[in-house]
C-alpha cells in the first residue's frame, strides 16, 4: 500500500500535429506542479526541437555527451573501386568515385550504419564510427529538475535519447522521492512518441480544431490505445474555429475519453514564450492560465485521486 | 526541380505553404507533390486529391529456416540494430528494430536467411482538381519507423513533372533528412517566437551540412523579432515571404481551405515566390 502511493506517476504530453501548443501548457502545468503538494520532476522529450528550457528559466548543472548512431567511413587509399559496397547498400548511401574524388564515399545523411558495406568490401577499406549525436541535460528550475537534450541537427536516434532523459529524470526521482513525472513530448506518432509514452500512467493530448488537427489526434488516440496508455484531451485555441471544436468533442465522446477542459486563444501565451515564463507566472490572471489551472486540477484527480 | 518545405517545429505552416506553393504552380507547370510527414499527413485535407491507387509500403525482415540454421550467431552479430538475438536454440527476430538492411541475409554462411516484406504504411496516389499528381505516405498506427515509408515514396519520383514539392515532417532527425535528401531548395517556414528560432537553428545546422540553397518564410510575422532577423543576416538566408498572423486565416485553414484559396491576395506572392525561387538557384 505503502509503496503504490510512493510510486512516480508518469503524465505525457502529445499532439499528433506538431505545433498545438504542448510546451506552452507542459511549462504551466510545472508551475502549477511545483505549487503544489506534488513533488514532481521533468523531461523535455521533444529531442528534435526541445523548448521548453525555453520558457523555464532552465540553468544547466551537468551536461552529457549522447553516442548513438555509427556511420561508415571508406579510407581513399585502399578502396579499388569494386563497388561491392555500392551493391549492398538499400539506402543509396555509397557515392560512386568522381573525377576529382576518384574512390567510392560514403553519403552520411543517407548511411543508415548498418555496416552491409563494412562485411563485404573485400579490402576492409570500410569502418564503422560510433557518432555522437546529441547531448543531454540536467538542469534547475525554479519548478523543479529538468532532464532535456539537444540532438543535433541531421542525428538518428532521437527514440533512444528520449529514453536516456527519461531514464535519467526516473532515476533523480528514485533517489529524490519524486511523485510526478511530467513528459513534454514530440509530435508524430513514431519512434520517439512510443519512447516517450513507455511507461506512461496518463497522456494529456493538446489538440487544437481544424482538418487537420482533428485528423492527427485521431492518429495519436490509435496509437495510444495500441499501447493501453490512459487518455485525457484539452483543447487549445478552442475558440478560434468553434465547429472544430464541436468536432473534436464529438471525436472525443466516441472513444469515450474525458475532456480535461479548454484553453481560449489568448495573446497572453505567445507574450509569455517572448517573457520566457510558464504563462500561469507571467499572466496568472489570464483566461489561458485559468485554464491550465482547470486542466492541472483533472490530472491530479485522474493521477492521484485528488485536487 | 525539386523544393522541400520543412520546419523543425511543427505546427509553424509548412503544409499551408506547400499546398498554396503547389496549386499556384499548377497553374503553369505540371506539379508532383508527396507529402512525406508521414506520421501525420494533412496536405490531403487542403487539396483533396481523388485517390487512384494505393500500395503498401513494406520493410524487409529477415525470416531464419531452423532446419538450416547452424546458430553460428552471425546474423546476431553483424545486425547493428540489435533486431536479432539468440536464446537458446533458436535466433530471435525482433521486427520493429529491423532496418531492412539485409546485412543478416547477406553473411549468413548458410543461407539460412530469406526475407518477406513486412507491411508498415501505405502510399496512396491521385490527382487533385489543379492537375497536381498527389501522393501521401501513412505510417501504421504503432509502427515506429517512418523513413522506410518516406524512401518508397520518393522512389516515384522520376517522371515528367517538372516540379515536386516535398511536405516534410517536423523535426530534425532520420524522417526529415529523409525527405530532404536530395532536394535542390529548401523552404523554412519558422514563426518569430524563441520557440520558432530554436528549431529553426536546427534547420540550418542540417542546410549547412547538404549546403542546399534555402529561403525563410515567416509566418505569423508581427511586429518584427530581432534575434530571427539577426541570425538570418548573419548566414545570408533570404526572406522570401511574410504572412502576418489574423485570426481569418486561422479560421480558414482549419476549416480545409487553402490559403490562396480563401485569401486570393496571396497568389501573386507564392508566383513571385517561385521565381525568387529559380532566380536563387539560378545563382547557385
Amino acid at each position: 500500500m505503502l509503496n503504490n502511493d510512493l510510486k512516480l506517476k508518469q503524465l505525457v504530453m502529445l499532439s499528433g500535429k506538431g505545433g498545438t501548443g504542448k510546451t506552452s501548457l507542459t511549462a504551466g502545468l510545472m508551475d502549477l506542479a511545483s505549487r503544489s503538494w506534488r513533488h514532481p520532476v521533468f523531461t523535455d522529450a521533444d529531442v528534435d526541437a526541445a523548448n521548453l528550457a525555453l520558457v523555464t528559466e532552465a540553468v544547466p548543472d551537468q551536461s552529457h555527451l549522447f553516442m548513438g548512431s555509427f556511420l561508415a567511413e571508406i579510407t581513399p587509399e585502399q578502396c579499388q573501386n569494386c563497388g561491392m559496397c555500392a551493391d549492398v547498400c538499400r539506402y543509396g548511401a555509397i557515392l560512386l568515385p568522381t573525377e576529382n574524388q576518384p574512390w567510392h564515399r560514403v553519403d552520411e545523411l543517407a548511411c543508415e550504419g548498418c555496416a552491409a558495406c563494412v562485411h563485404v568490401c573485400p579490402e576492409t577499406a570500410i569502418q564503422l564510427h560510433q557518432q555522437q549525436d546529441g547531448e543531454w541535460f540536467q538542469s534547475t528550475t525554479p519548478y523543479g529538475q529538468l532532464f532535456h537534450a539537444e540532438l543535433f541537427p541531421a542525428a538518428e536516434n532521437s527514440g533512444k535519447l528520449v529514453t536516456t532523459v527519461k531514464q535519467q529524470a526516473k532515476l533523480y526521482a528514485q533517489d529524490n522521492g519524486c511523485d510526478l513525472l511530467i513528459v513534454d513530448g514530440p509530435p508524430g506518432i513514431g519512434c520517439p512518441v512510443i519512447s516517450a509514452s513507455a511507461g506512461a500512467d496518463l497522456a494529456l493530448l493538446v489538440a487544437e480544431p481544424g482538418v487537420s488537427g482533428i485528423h492527427d489526434l485521431d492518429r495519436i488516440i490509435q496509437t495510444l490505445q495500441e499501447f493501453n496508455v490512459p487518455i485525457l484531451v484539452c483543447i487549445n485555441k478552442a475558440d478560434i474555429f468553434t465547429p472544430g471544436t464541436e468536432d473534436i468533442k464529438s471525436l472525443v465522446g466516441k472513444y469515450g475519453l474525458p475532456l480535461a477542459g479548454e484553453i481560449p486563444f489568448d495573446e497572453a501565451i505567445p507574450d509569455s514564450i517572448s517573457a520566457m515564463q510558464p504563462v500561469t507566472r507571467f499572466a496568472p490572471e489570464s483566461p489561458a492560465a485559468h485554464a491550465i489551472e482547470q486542466i492541472w486540477g483533472t490530472i491530479q484527480r485522474t493521477l492521484f485521486g485528488e485536487g | 526541380m525539386k523544393i522541400a518545405v520543412a520546419s523543425g517545429k511543427g505546427g509553424t505552416g509548412k503544409t499551408m505553404v506547400a499546398t498554396s506553393l503547389a496549386a499556384t504552380a499548377a497553374k503553369d507547370h505540371p506539379v508532383r507533390f508527396l507529402d512525406c510527414d508521414v506520421e501525420a499527413p494533412n496536405a490531403h485535407l487542403f487539396l483533396n486529391p481523388t485517390i487512384e491507387r494505393k500500395e503498401k509500403a513494406y520493410i524487409a525482415v529477415p525470416k531464419i529456416d531452423p532446419a538450416a540454421c547452424t546458430l553460428c550467431g552471425r546474423c546476431v552479430e553483424v545486425c547493428t540494430f540489435h533486431a536479432l538475438a539468440k536464446l537458446g536454440t533458436q535466433i530471435l527476430v525482433f521486427p520493429q528494430l529491423c532496418h531492412g538492411c539485409g546485412s543478416c541475409t547477406l553473411q549468413c554462411p548458410v543461407d539460412a536467411i530469406t526475407e518477406f516484406p513486412r507491411p508498415i504504411g501505405e502510399l496512396f496516389f491521385g490527382t487533385t482538381k489543379e492537375n497536381i499528381l498527389f501522393s501521401m505516405g501513412e505510417l501504421t498506427i504503432s509502427e515506429p519507423m517512418p523513413t522506410p515509408i518516406i524512401r518508397q515514396l520518393k522512389a516515384h519520383l522520376s517522371d515528367e513533372a517538372t516540379l515536386t514539392i516535398l511536405d516534410s515532417p517536423p523535426g530534425a532527425s532520420c524522417s526529415v533528412v529523409t525527405t530532404i535528401h536530395n532536394a535542390d531548395f529548401l523552404l523554412l517556414v519558422t514563426e518569430p517566437t524563441a520557440f520558432g528560432l530554436h528549431d529553426l537553428r536546427q534547420m540550418l545546422g542540417i542546410v549547412e551540412k547538404t549546403g542546399t540553397p534555402a529561403g525563410v518564410i515567416i509566418n505569423r510575422a508581427g511586429v518584427n523579432y530581432a534575434p530571427l532577423e539577426k541570425l538570418l543576416e548573419e548566414q545570408s538566408i533570404p526572406v522570401l515571404m511574410r504572412i502576418p498572423y489574423r485570426n481569418e486565416i486561422a479560421a480558414a485553414l482549419a476549416s480545409g481551405q487553402l490559403l490562396t484559396e480563401s485569401f486570393p491576395e496571396y497568389k501573386p506572392a507564392f508566383i513571385h515566390l517561385l521565381q525568387d525561387i529559380d532566380r536563387l538557384m539560378g545563382d547557385v
